[in-house]
């Protein structure tokens, strides 16, 4: 098994308009200092087989045609190590 | 001959019975098109309607893209049949690439619903000959993610070549590039729109019969007295 993370954004030339938004309401929740937010979409996907070239090529196809809108999105595709330890970074998450 | 218009249900298409009405008062013959079938029973045009095919997961249209319907339908398309994607429509229709550009989220954020005034820009394609290019027609509009966006060589393609069929009068209602409200293929058989003909076809219900000349356009590019 070999998790696969898929992440999509909106190109930087198209306008986000929810980031925009997350943006500006920011410095009203006392969080100053940030100049600029992107919204995007994150794909985790568990394969049944290891993550090679094969499959990640398969992956690559599976964003270029369905999970990602590549007239308006970019996405990155990179592996995470299922034996990673947990994220510790926050307390929020359900990992 | 009486035309025979398909009009495809999603699940979670909306409009499709008004669609179908405004068929039939056009004088055309409706047929019920669903998402999984992949015979088109012998239509002669087919139209997208208005919803959240697929609740919009993913995209608007992304999911509705890759049914077996749309299958067909794309063959089709490129072979000449016309297609008339409204509003949903629209966005399977780019998500298809039947045509170019995406459907973003409105700039301002919020879902808007208003009669909307539209020139018609090219009067020269199968769901517009019974218009006048120039002409300015009100129909509904009533979208969260209508903002038309392509790159600027794709806009100015699309400028060069006539195929902005209706442009936003009044006011941009949703950061739609160059006011562009709908759009067509090159060879004017695919034709998409945000706003609504649908529901502007009848005194009755109201918003006026502007959106008629869709369907009226249609039928006679069909039985060949265009």
């Amino acid at each position: 098994m070999a998790r696969v993370v898929i992440d999509v954004m909106l190109k930087p030339e198209i306008l986000d308009p929810q980031g925009q938004a997350v943006q500006r309401a920011l410095p009203r929740l006392g969080f100053d200092g940030v100049a600029d937010v992107r919204q995007g979409k994150r794909f985790e996907l568990e394969l049944e087989g290891p993550a090679d070239e094969a499959a990640l090529a398969r992956v690559r196809e599976m964003a270029e045609t369905f999970l990602a809108n590549t007239v308006i999105e970019d996405f990155t595709v990179r592996v995470e190590e299922s034996t990673a330890p947990a994220d510790t970074a926050g307390t929020g998450g359900t990992r | 001959m009486t035309a025979r218009i398909g009009v495809v249900t999603f699940p979670g298409s909306l409009d499709d019975r008004d669609a179908a009405r405004a068929v039939r008062l056009a004088g055309a013959e409706p047929v019920a098109l669903w998402h999984r079938d992949t015979d088109l029973r012998d239509v002669d045009a087919v139209i997208l309607p208005g919803g959240f095919s697929y609740g919009d997961y993913l995209r608007c249209g992304a999911i509705a893209r890759f049914s077996p319907v749309m299958g067909t339908v794309i063959e089709r398309a490129r072979a000449g049949l016309p297609v008339l994607g409204i509003c949903n429509g629209f966005q399977v229709l780019c998500e298809a690439h039947l045509l170019p550009g995406a459907l973003t989220r409105n700039d301002h954020l919020h879902f808007i619903c208003r009669d909307q005034r539209l020139r018609v820009e090219n009067a020269d394609t199968a769901w517009t000959r019974d218009y006048t290019a120039g002409q300015e027609i009100t129909i509904p509009l009533k979208n969260g993610e209508g903002g038309y966006v392509a790159d600027e060589h794709t806009l100015d393609e699309l400028e060069g070549e006539g195929r902005v069929v209706f442009r936003y009068l009044d006011l941009n209602p949703n950061g739609s590039r160059r006011d562009i409200a709908g759009i067509t293929n090159a060879a004017g058989n695919v034709v998409g729109l945000m706003p609504h003909p649908e529901h502007a076809v009848e005194d009755l219900t109201g918003s006026g019969t502007d959106g008629l000349g869709f369907f009226t356009s249609a039928v006679k590019n069909l039985v060949g007295i265009a």
